[in-house]
């Protein structure tokens, strides 16, 4: 049985849909991603969860008791969540220990057991020896760590996080992944993470959530989101890569390199099915296809060339070296995806 | 309209109390004035249509807008001088011109009255002691229509600077240095593109000090009524001094009007408003040092002098005044006296009972509104943006409407004791308590609203997680945040209460006079030493109040503390 499901959940505000039909079974222990552009839903979704917004229709039930649905709604200090805010939501008049006990002072646990408790979430997230701080004395990565040991305090079976790494330098970010990684390890909890960041939901999740306009666009691992992708915005919206128009394919379906080289050489067909090729998948050499160097930008441990091939489409692909523009190349393309037209 | 936003299990009833407590003391007074002004029929005999008949309203109503009109040029004078010369240049010592400045409008307005009384006239302590006083027998020049207007300018010019000021902070760098940029010199700057800029601040601030020219009672009521020059507000006063309950209906009328004309100024500001804001992008917030160079000197003088004269002159004669056996007596070593003090606190039994009146109806007013603020800050951060306007608006009525309609919609809403608990209001402190919360609720909730508006929602919603309900989040955590405000919002109260005139005047009874009220008595009764004596005592109490609220200001949020930005 599913820990967290999310059944046909849809949320209006003055009758605009902004989460339209949205159903997702989220299984215990899972690390989860919302994923999308901004204004795509993620945070509504994460804040249904919590309760902090009402229902317009569908269910949220967690371990198969519902939270919420058409003519219920538990209050957020009833769902018994942890959630980790941008802002970190760090109570300003309260120490760093007072910070983290609070929820425990919200369900009677004092005493020993309530310094023992606190203790040992400061000690997890390594910040014990500035528990009588206050929280405008810490830095950006210090505070995140606090509202993690927050989390921490109760053992949450849900823990939710909306867009934790949003206003940390990009160092930062690195080795507070590494904390969320280490804290989903310890913990088991059931996590789901808002982002706007491809590359953190990628390294983080077991399992993403692409969203798009209030709806699923496709919930999938993260390989199978690069290497499967549904659709052409999924494809364009993940990774790095170029979209070939091409004859006589199905979606869906991977396609070998020398099939996908014969097509691509023709040139005088109705350009219908999108087909995805990553750039790891293009290899310039001696054979192959005839294409042209069209522009060529130093990357540091790579060269990233856009190639326009003979049927005038155009290609991204790496290098080792460069290459000036107006070169006559060859490549071999190794495989392809094809996809869904964009709706 | 939903009224019941989901405040959980906890509170429920709040919402409800709440909305009880705006409509019994925002709305019902006013209500109460326009049922009885429109209650006869609209005939020959209506008092609403004796009043317009009347010749002496309209002279009234003349003299309102006379003195409101003129007054506002002065204020304007001064404020946008102070506003310009403060704001944008490298003068010296800005904090302490700033307070100084501000002080004229913290003053209660019988008390400025009383001082620019003793400092001109034949029998002014100050003249005689420094031998310049004019012979005997020469009139009092302050007992006129441009007296009345000068004092009502100096009184509002604050409200101008204010308005102003705002609205040159709010003026983005760029836009000065891309006028430098571009080779104009610092006046050109000015007069290009500052002054059409800020236009709309100057309207706002003119608008607000004409409506407060129209409400003011305290000063006309001692300028005026000595040369029977009547406006609108003593005109109500004194056909309620003179007949009492029998023309409450046509002072009703009366008060209508008043009120009509001060909701036009108002509106008329709205309008102008709208025309002449400028969407202003950019960096703001930092003033506009405009370097005067050798000139600084003469700037600094000038506003020097012209504090010197609008503020300590008259401050110097009150304390002179207050100091002397008695009027006309110059003040030499010998005639030196602390008699009136000494009979202040001793022997007169009022003036005792004004103090203790008026500590206990501003110190309770403060206490209640501060409790009733942050409930109603708190429920209506829940509200739609729009019914939150409007909330705050219908609050805002008691405030806007000048003090005396508010006292004569309180009287008629508790002439007749109160039903179903048959307790009686009128002839008690009880009345002007309820006017003063209904007339003071915005100035406590102003702060509060602003403070909690910059709380993140996520503080609260963290400890919603955390499992706190409704009323422990509030106690746990809202408050303490917005503690300062909420100080701040009670102690505005408290200063403005404790001297208040306009609507005490018209709601004491023997034995429950408040101080505004008797330093109004003694002066009418011919007692100006005694008068003088508290009038300067309550001067050190303001002072002493808003030295009390700067040291609050580091931890308030921007525009709490009227005269500190």
């Amino acid at each position: 049985m599913a820990a967290l499901v999310l059944d046909s959940l849809v949320k209006r505000f003055e009758s605009t849909p902004v989460v339209d039909e949205l159903s997702l079974e989220i299984e215990p222990g899972e690390f989860v991603a919302l994923l999308g552009p901004s204004g795509c839903g993620k945070t509504t979704t994460l804040r249904l969860l919590a309760g902090f917004e009402t229902l317009s229709s569908g269910q949220v039930s967690l371990n198969g008791r519902s939270l919420a649905h058409a003519s219920l709604h538990l209050p957020p200090e009833q769902r018994r969540m942890g959630m980790v805010f941008q802002s970190y939501a760090l109570w300003p008049h309260m120490s760093v220990a007072d910070n983290v006990g609070y929820t425990l002072k919200m369900r009677h646990i004092k005493g020993d057991e309530y310094r023992r408790r606190v203790g040992q979430a400061l000690e997890t997230v390594q910040l014990a020896s500035l528990a009588e701080r206050m929280p405008q004395a810490l830095s950006g990565g210090q505070r995140q760590r606090v509202a993690l040991a927050r989390c921490l305090v109760t053992e949450p079976e849900v823990v939710l996080l909306d867009e934790p790494l949003a206003n940390l330098d990009r160092h930062l970010r690195a080795s507070m992944e590494e904390t969320f990684r280490e804290f989903h390890r310890r913990t088991g909890a059931t996590m789901v993470y808002v982002t706007h960041d491809q590359s953190e939901a990628m390294s983080l999740a077991d399992r993403i959530a692409v969203m798009k306009s209030g709806r699923l666009a496709q919930w999938a691992t993260p390989e199978t989101l690069y290497r499967r992708p549904r659709n052409e915005w999924v494809a364009r919206f993940i990774g790095q890569g170029s979209i070939l128009r091409l004859p006589d394919v199905t979606p869906g379906r991977a396609i070998p390199g020398a099939e996908l080289m014969s097509l691509a050489m023709h040139h005088e067909c109705e350009w219908d099915t999108p087909v995805l090729v990553r750039p790891e998948q293009v290899r310039l050499g001696s054979t192959g296809l005839p294409a042209r160097v069209e522009n060529c930008i130093f990357r540091g441990e790579r060269y990233e060339l856009w190639l326009c091939l003979n049927s005038g489409q155009r290609l991204f692909a790496y290098h080792h070296e460069a290459l000036p523009i107006g070169r006559e190349v060859r490549l071999v393309l190794q495989q392809g995806w094809s996809l869904e037209p964009e709706a | 309209m939903q009224l019941t936003v989901p405040m959980g299990t906890q509170l429920r009833w709040l919402p409800w109390l709440l909305l009880l407590a705006i409509a019994s003391l925002s709305l019902a007074p006013s209500l109460r004035l326009v049922v009885e002004a429109f209650s006869q029929p609209l005939n020959a005999e209506s008092s609403l249509w004796r009043v317009l008949r009347d010749a002496a309203t309209w002279r009234a109503a003349w003299h309102s807008l006379y003195t409101a009109g003129l007054g506002t040029l002065i204020s304007l004078l001064f404020g946008s001088l102070f506003a310009f010369a403060i704001t944008l240049t490298d003068i010296r010592a800005k904090q302490s011109l700033v307070f100084c400045f501000m002080l004229p409008m913290m003053i209660p307005p019988q008390v400025t009255a009383l001082s620019w009384l003793q400092l001109f006239g034949p029998a002014s302590p100050l003249l005689n002691s420094l031998g310049l006083a004019p012979p005997l027998g020469s009139p009092q020049p302050l007992y006129s229509a441009n007296g009345i207007a000068l004092l009502l300018g100096i009184q509002h010019a604050p409200l101008v600077f204010l308005a102003l000021r705002t609205s040159l902070l709010s003026l983005p760098r760029e836009l000065v240095e891309a006028a430098r940029i571009n080779g104009a010199g610092q006046w050109q700057v000015w007069r290009d593109i500052i002054l059409p800029v800020t236009r709309s601040g100057l309207i706002a601030g003119g608008a607000i000090a004409f409506v407060s020219g129209l409400g003011n009672f305290g000063i006309p009521a001692m300028l005026g009524i000595p040369a029977s020059y009547y406006v609108l507000p003593t005109l109500i006063y004194q056909r309620m001094a003179g007949f009492g309950h029998s023309v409450l209906s046509e002072v009703a009328s009366l008060s209508l009007l008043i009120g009509g004309l001060a909701l036009i100024g108002v509106a008329i500001q709205q309008r102008l408003l709208e025309r002449s804001r400028f969407a202003l992008l950019g960096q703001s917030g930092r003033p506009h040092d405009f370097i005067l160079g050798s000139r600084r000197w003469m700037l600094e003088a000038g506003l020097g002098t012209i504090l010197a004269l609008i503020l300590l002159a008259p401050l110097a004669a009150l304390v002179v005044g207050s100091l002397v056996p008695a009027l006309g007596v110059p003040l030499t070593l010998e005639t030196l006296t602390l008699s009136a003090y000494g009979e202040m606190l001793g022997r007169q039994g009022v003036t005792l009972r004004a103090f203790h009146n008026s500590l206990w109806l501003a110190g309770g007013a403060a206490l209640v509104l501060m409790m009733l603020s942050v409930l109603l800050a708190y429920y209506m951060q829940r509200l739609s943006p729009r019914l939150r306007l409007w909330l705050t608006s219908v609050i805002e009525i008691p405030y806007a409407l000048p003090g005396v309609v508010l006292a004569i919609a309180c009287i008629l809403l508790f002439v007749r004791p109160l039903p179903v608990i048959d307790v009686a209001l009128y002839g008690t402190l009880g009345i002007i308590f309820i006017a003063y919360l209904a007339r003071f609720l915005t100035v406590c909730l102003k702060p509060v609203s602003s403070s909690l508006g910059q709380l993140d929602g996520s503080l609260e919603e963290a400890a919603q997680l955390a499992g706190a309900g409704p009323l422990r989040r509030l106690v746990d955590i809202v408050l303490p945040l917005i503690a300062p405000a909420v100080f701040a919002g009670g102690l505005l109260v408290f200063l403005i209460a404790v001297n208040e005139l306009t609507v005490s005047a018209l709601l004491w009874s023997a034995g429950n006079e408040t101080l505004g009220v008797l330093i109004f008595n003694l002066d009418q009764s011919g007692d100006k030493v005694l008068a003088s004596a508290v009038a300067v005592l309550v001067v050190v109490m303001v002072a002493a109040l808003m030295l009390g609220l700067n040291l609050l200001a580091s931890r308030l949020p921007r525009g709490v503390i009227p005269w500190r930005h």
